[in-house]
């Protein structure tokens, strides 16, 4: 069995800001090296800082793994380093925006602040959180006892260019989050829930019709039934449901044909649509279950209907 | 921690691809390892002011890798995605594949050569909103990975890995890992990345680029060179590779980080000795049953010392013969690991160690001289070691079958 043992998260709270969901900053000298912090980029700092919050928060943790998820890693040092490049100018760079922008910096730097040496990975793309909590998963399964996971991701300008008008993210507010976790196999006191499973899934086509609600429709099942579990044990139904008119149809007809009988639990009212907001519905979905009575809850979310994701927790009272 | 687990399926290579600048294919390739003839030229595809480094650059157009590919004409393709695919074909081809139950590809850069050489289109009002969508999505890495899903029909347990340039171990790693606990019998891995205006001007930032050509190992090494291209291996379960020709066996792996630098090594290379150590201990063999070790060799002054340095600490006074590839390849990135991993293959399938190129006068803190023709040998274990960036450590060992 495994369990969210720690949470530490730097997340937008429902703030929003020039148009998009934007975190909430803690005041990072509090958490991080001053010296250190000055020459870091903002992901870097959201990501050390939530990390930080997250180790702090389990007393005489060991950790054995970091693994990181992140939709478009270090993207605005990226877009700097790139776009000198682009106007023409080939000489004499700066090297510091080409390094913050290798996209396991913030795994990175979590392990050399912490000092943990041991096993370390970085998932990128609109499932990455999904595939880094596989990963924990299988590492928890071999020899692992404590292993830090999160998801990462900044706003930047690239999502203006998702949001042009023929795209399906139309009408979404975008957002942005860095969440980490400690999981564990042992339940302990401040055991937030347990976390049974995940899948994640692509889908070609990316309008909504019958096919596609086929498809999510035959995931979830196949994917409860490897857990002995029915439709109906799931008390709690988490959607991902985003505001956007042309691809939120498939959250509704999960709501009425598979959990009637369930609460539906919302999130991304308070952190935007962003590739990594799996982790921002992992958290909030941990927070609920610690503090109420239903057993089961299921997350299902999809990104620009392509890349899907089902978690399944339980409360671990 | 070890990456230890209860479940001990066996992971055997049942088929292989590789493109990079020493050839397509098991063939072309190995030609050139024989020969020990350098590849390495002034840039002709990428157009940059950057002229003055050699590198190792795939030498086909994006339209010859498209129709090499069989596919059918598409500004849209990234010169990654071309990459990654070849190689993904070829690997199919050779298990006899159509389809299998996941992919994990690893890549720097992704697409990102394909927003360079059309983002200006990004702000033409004549351009559809959709194409502009294809260019703004190359910035998203897993976009090549998903293209490659895409074709093989691939829908679950589609991953991108990046860790800089241990990537492509860390997804062999990962898959191993993955049909290890039965999670999978059958899957691709691999790596892939293309010659980029932001990776060549990146590394020159730093001021680590050779004007004259890698020389891993050489008292006079003065850098890397760059280079191109992509492998994937398919990994089967031994009930799933069950009557079939087998490459090669993943026995041991490991994944540490080092907590030193950001970018440099340590001196001692201790990131890479503790990986070292731990592959062994997962393979249950001694350091003196390792044949040959591929190093990740570089050709910069701090990894070649660093990673030479942790060979002494591991192998003590019986080191196997060593050599770096990359004189060859150049330092291909992300798809260096799965691209060396092949090299080894090649490397157990013919019973040779490779040669090492530019090398003339071995590093004189070193107390081993890497292997420089190419030379029969018995060889059963390889080592394969990767060093990333934010002290990413990997190292891999394969078994002939």
């Amino acid at each position: 069995m495994i369990f969210i043992n720690s949470i530490g998260s730097i997340t937008p709270n429902k703030t929003i800001e020039n148009g998009h969901f934007q975190c909430v900053e803690p005041l990072y000298k509090e958490l991080i090296n001053p010296i250190q912090l000055r020459r870091m980029s903002r992901i870097l700092k959201m990501g050390l800082g939530a990390s930080t919050i997250c180790i702090q928060n389990l007393p005489e943790s060991k950790i054995d793994a970091i693994i990181v998820g992140t939709g478009l890693a270090c993207i605005l040092d990226l877009e700097k380093f790139l776009f000198t490049v682009l106007e023409g100018n080939e000489q004499s760079l700066s090297p510091i925006p080409f390094i913050n922008s290798t996209h396991n910096t913030v795994a990175a730097q979590i392990a050399f602040m912490h000092k943990i040496t041991g096993y370390s990975n970085t998932f990128c793309g609109a499932d990455s959180f999904d595939s880094a909590l596989a990963d924990a998963i299988l590492l928890l399964n071999e020899d692992a006892n404590q292993v830090l996971i999160g998801g990462i991701d900044e706003y930047s300008e690239y999502h203006f260019f998702m949001n042009s008008e023929e795209h399906d993210l139309k009408n979404a507010q975008f957002g942005e989050g860095a969440i980490f976790f400690i999981l564990e196999k042992e339940l302990k006191d401040n055991s937030f829930a347990q976390l049974i499973g995940v899948h994640s899934f692509l889908t070609k086509n990316k309008k909504c019709n019958n096919n596609l609600f086929e498809i999510i429709k035959t995931e979830i099942t196949l994917f409860l039934k490897k857990y002995e579990l029915e439709l109906t044990d799931i008390e709690i139904f988490v959607s991902g449901k985003n505001g956007n008119c042309f691809s939120d149809d498939i959250y509704d007809i999960l709501q009425r044909d598979f959990f009637p009988h369930s609460d539906t639990l919302q999130f991304k009212h308070l952190c935007g649509e962003y590739m990594t907001s799996t982790a921002f519905a992992m958290e909030h979905t941990a927070r609920h279950l610690s503090n109420c009575t239903e057993k089961y809850a299921l997350i299902y979310n999809h990104f620009n209907l392509v890349n899907h994701s089902i978690i399944l927790m339980k409360t671990s009272k | 921690m070890t990456l230890l687990t209860n479940n001990t399926n066996r992971v055997f290579i049942t088929g292989f691809g590789i493109i990079s600048s020493i050839g397509c294919g098991e063939s072309d390739t190995f030609k050139i390892l024989q020969e020990k003839r350098t590849t390495f030229r002034k840039v002709t595809f990428l157009e940059t002011a950057l002229t003055q480094f050699p590198v190792a650059e795939v030498n086909k157009s994006n339209h010859d890798l498209t129709l090499l590919a069989s596919l059918s004409d598409n500004e849209h393709y990234s010169r990654t995605f071309l990459l990654g695919i070849i190689a993904a074909q070829q690997a199919m081809q050779m298990a006899g594949l159509k389809t299998l139950e996941g992919i994990v590809a690893a890549t720097t850069v992704g697409g990102i050569d394909l927003f360079e050489r059309s983002y200006k289109k990004l702000i033409d009002s004549n351009y559809s909103a959709q194409n502009k969508q294809q260019i703004a999505f190359s910035l998203d890495i897993s976009d090549c990975t998903e293209k490659i899903a895409d074709y093989f029909g691939i829908r679950s347990n589609v991953s991108t890995i990046s860790t800089a340039c241990s990537s492509s171990a860390n997804s062999l790693i990962t898959g191993a890992r993955m049909i290890r606990s039965g999670l999978v019998n059958k899957i691709l891995a691999g790596g892939m990345d293309a010659l980029s205006l932001f990776s060549l001007n990146g590394f020159n930032s730093l001021e680590i680029l050779s004007d004259t050509g890698c020389r891993p190992f050489d008292q006079q090494r003065n850098g890397i060179t760059i280079g191109e291209g992509a492998a994937f291996l398919v990994l089967e379960s031994e009930k799933s590779a069950k009557n079939k020709k087998i490459y090669g066996e993943i026995v041991g792996y490991a994944n540490r980080n080092e907590t030193f630098h950001q970018t440099a090594p340590s001196p001692n290379g201790d990131g890479i000795a503790m990986t070292m150590k731990q592959a062994l201990k997962i393979a249950e063999i001694n350091p003196e049953s390792i044949d040959y070790i591929n190093a990740h060799g570089t050709g910069t002054l701090m990894n070649d010392l660093s990673e030479g340095n942790a060979i002494k600490t591991v192998f003590k006074e019986n080191i196997p013969p060593i050599s770096s590839t990359k004189g060859f390849t150049g330092h291909t990135l992300a798809a260096a690991g799965a691209i060396e991993a092949v090299l080894c293959l090649l490397s157990l399938k013919k019973q040779k160690l490779l040669p090492n190129l530019n090398l003339e006068n071995v590093t004189q803190e070193l107390s081993f001289n890497p292997v420089t023709e190419m030379k029969d040998a018995k060889i059963n274990y390889i080592l394969s070691n990767s060093i990333g960036f934010g002290g990413a450590n990997s190292s891999l060992i394969i078994k002939k079958v």
